[in-house]
């Protein structure tokens, strides 16, 4: 069983803290990730479940036991890099067979060719076998590297980033091969990554830090339609969620100098709010209440971008690519009511959670 | 006015052909993105129309007259890098104004201009600021003034947004847009995100391997891709390729994936348009963007039964695998569409989305039926 719960765990580098006070519980089983930008504390997260380091407070759980006395190598998890730790010398069946060869570990070779013949399979690399790292390409290195963690069997499986040095096709392709390869193995997996969509795509659960703090844990739809705050609604998404000013008076919210008008949620009487969109919420259309001008149009293929300037403000709407779309022109929108998050513009939290 | 034309370009690097009899011609004031994974040649040639590379054959001409002798400080062209390239010591107004001083303009004039470039970027707040303590984004800005306040005929651009994060990129995308619009230099943009490229270019020339696969506006390369590379290479997610068999009868026509026992029925003018294209001898491959793959929870006609493999939620939309046989099938559907892995769907390939490959050649049949999203 590879339940692993973090109790509120801190860890500090000199001055910096990494973690601060960090709780979550990642369930047997699951497919978890650990999205935020550069400096969140996703991948001292995981080196802490792996043992490369201690946190300097609170306590981590992996299958009900406190780890805290557990080496790297009894914890019994496999880390996946970014970039692919490879011996290059050797063939990929070398690659496969070398964590099963340690001397803590006593298999046979009947159980070494079975895990490795195995491992193969569900990562489709059997015709690569015989030839050395060093002539493998990118997805080929990484899926060999999974590869060496699958051998093992371990409990959970602790990968950070390792689709960001593939390109855009290959980073697409092995999405949808990790997920498949977690629900056949029913293995654990926690996934770290900066990109929204990696996240958005793959994760049961996704747990969104922020300078060493969690700010939101909750599936893909939960995080992308009723983010937490500001930060997990302009992170969540591309493009990023519209952000407006919005003047309130009552229960009533307008935009544009009165254009679009919204009724607030209840209890937020006198707050400032901020008045969060996405641009696929935003309906361009001769009866929008709104005028705007066209200030840019991005063609996306099947979509396309267009950004709407009302007065000093930018917003970009998603619409069709069969639209007649012209820089400059004026055009018509409104905001869909219901689609819309209103944000307290001091705190930043979302007024309906 | 700057119309660049690039004629029969080759390039070698020692015994690498880098660049293969290259054909282009940049119109004066246009966009056009060069676009193509590392190494296929396109920053090299970005550089060979900056005059910081030689062309080993060919003709670079600018407004007509031959530069390939002239040095890069003679072509009137400003280059703008990917890593930002600014002088650590100066401030970000000695910055954008370093150019203008080697020109030995006037300070009055340089103030003017200076400022001028400032304000359409908005940074003139940030003018007594070293780079260093500039944030990327900021710093990528100051570059672009520098290279813009020349007043330069043509900007060339090399993937300028490359170290920038996500969602500041997604700003400047449409910063640097506007930009190109008040100053009408003719752009030359290199990166490798076809996103970039699509929502930014007037034209992109796509490249691989040192050859030009096609050059067209974003929703030429987009509905009619010329091979399987141009095909594979723009949109996200990726267009679905697969094998296929096809039987016709003369009434319908039938198209399998590999030998997969469903077939997905055609309307049977386009057997007769398979024998017509050049590229139509020999086995095909079918090509159609995940937008063109069309689900229905009931059977109706037409439609082939099939199973969520997996499913993609991706906030606005959702992406559903299906599995044909050993081919997978990406769909894209409204959010929330299918449930969970295991549903039974039914799904159908629109014909007007549908694209026909020569498999050995990649070339495109170029059959479409209908008008396909347009």
């Amino acid at each position: 069983m590879a339940h692993i719960k973090f109790h509120s765990v801190t860890k500090r580098f000199g001055n910096n803290t990494a973690l601060d006070a960090l709780s979550i519980d990642v369930a047997d089983g699951e497919f978890f990730v650990l999205l935020g930008p550069t400096g969140a504390g996703k991948t001292t997260a995981l080196r802490l479940i792996a043992g490369l380091d201690a946190p300097d407070s609170g306590s981590i759980e992996i299958g009900g036991e406190d780890v805290r006395d557990r080496t790297a190598a009894e914890r019994d998890v496999a880390l996946v890099f970014q970039y692919y730790s490879l011996y290059p010398r050797y063939t990929v069946r070398q690659n496969l067979e070398f964590p099963l060869r340690s001397r803590t570990r006593d298999f046979t070779q009947t159980e070494i060719d079975q895990r490795v013949d195995q491992a193969s399979k569900t990562l489709r690399i059997t015709h690569l076998m015989d030839r050395k790292t060093d002539r493998l390409s990118g997805g080929e290195m990484q899926r060999v590297s999974i590869g060496r963690a699958i051998v093992r069997e371990p409990r959970a499986f602790l990968m950070d980033e390792p689709l960001s040095n593939l390109d855009a096709k290959l980073r697409e392709a092995l999405r949808s091969e990790l997920k498949e390869l977690q629900i056949r193995l029913k293995a654990t997996f926690i996934f770290v990554t900066h990109d929204q969509v990696e996240a958005m795509s793959m994760g049961d659960k996704v747990a969104v830090l922020n300078k060493g703090k969690l700010v939101q844990v909750g599936t893909p739809w939960e995080i992308y339609n009723r983010p937490r705050d500001l930060f997990v609604a302009g992170f969540v998404g591309s493009p990023s969620m519209n952000m407006l000013v919005g003047s309130v008076s009552g229960s009533q919210c307008s935009l544009f100098d009165g254009a679009q008008k919204l009724l607030l949620p209840a209890k937020t009487a006198g707050a400032s709010v901020t008045v969060g969109i996405r641009a696929e919420d935003v309906e361009v259309g001769p009866n929008g209440p709104v005028e705007a001008v066209i200030h840019d149009v991005e063609n996306h293929g099947m979509e396309k971008i267009i950004t709407l300037r009302v007065a000093d403000t930018l917003l970009k709407a998603t619409v069709s690519s069969k639209m007649q779309t012209i820089v400059d022109a004026k055009v018509k929108f409104g905001v869909d009511p219901q689609k819309a998050h209103f944000f307290d513009a001091a705190s930043g939290m979302n007024l309906s959670a | 006015m700057a119309e660049i034309i690039l004629k029969d370009i080759e390039k070698f690097f020692g015994p690498a052909y880098v660049i293969r009899k290259l054909n282009l011609t940049i119109k004066h004031r246009e966009f056009v993105v060069l676009l193509g994974p590392s190494g296929c040649g396109k920053t090299t040639t970005l550089r060979a129309i900056a005059g910081l590379e030689e062309i080993d054959r060919g003709e670079i001409l600018i407004d007509g007259k031959q530069v390939q002798s002239l040095e890069a400080g003679d072509r009137d062209i400003a280059f703008v890098f990917q890593l930002f390239a600014l002088y650590p010591h100066l401030t970000a107004y000695d910055n954008i104004a370093f150019p203008l001083r080697a020109m030995s303009e006037s300070k009055d004039s340089i103030d003017k201009k200076v400022r001028a470039v400032a304000r359409s970027l908005q940074i003139e707040h940030l003018l007594a600021k070293r780079p260093s303590s500039l944030a990327g984004g900021d710093m990528q800005r100051v570059a672009i003034g520098r290279a813009l306040v020349r007043r330069p005929k043509a900007m060339l651009m090399d993937e300028p947004m490359g170290a920038l994060d996500a969602k500041l990129r997604e700003e400047m995308r449409t910063e640097l847009k506007r930009l190109h619009l008040e100053n009408e230099a003719t752009t030359v943009y290199v990166t490798h995100d076809q996103v970039e490229a699509m929502s930014m270019a007037d034209r992109i020339a796509i490249m691989n391997d040192g050859i030009l696969q096609q050059v067209g506006t974003p929703d030429e390369v987009y509905h009619s891709p010329a091979n399987l590379f141009v095909a594979q290479f723009v949109g996200s997610p990726v267009m679905n390729i697969a094998p296929v068999t096809i039987k016709s009868d003369g009434k319908s026509m039938q198209v399998s994936l590999y030998d997969d026992a469903s077939a997905f029925e055609f309307p049977s003018e386009i057997a007769a348009q398979i024998a017509a294209s050049p590229a139509g001898v020999g086995d095909l491959t079918l090509g159609i963007r995940p937008e063109g793959v069309l689900l229905s929870r009931e059977a109706r006609d037409g439609y082939v039964p099939s199973h969520v493999h997996l499913i993609e939620p991706l906030g606005a939309y959702d992406i559903v695998d299906l599995k044909f046989g050993v081919s997978i099938l990406r769909a894209r559907t409204k959010s929330g569409f299918a449930s969970k892995a295991g549903e039974k769907v039914w799904a159908r390939l629109d014909p007007a989305q549908t694209h026909l490959f020569n498999t050995k050649s990649g070339d495109s049949l170029h059959i479409r039926l209908g008008d396909g999203a347009h």
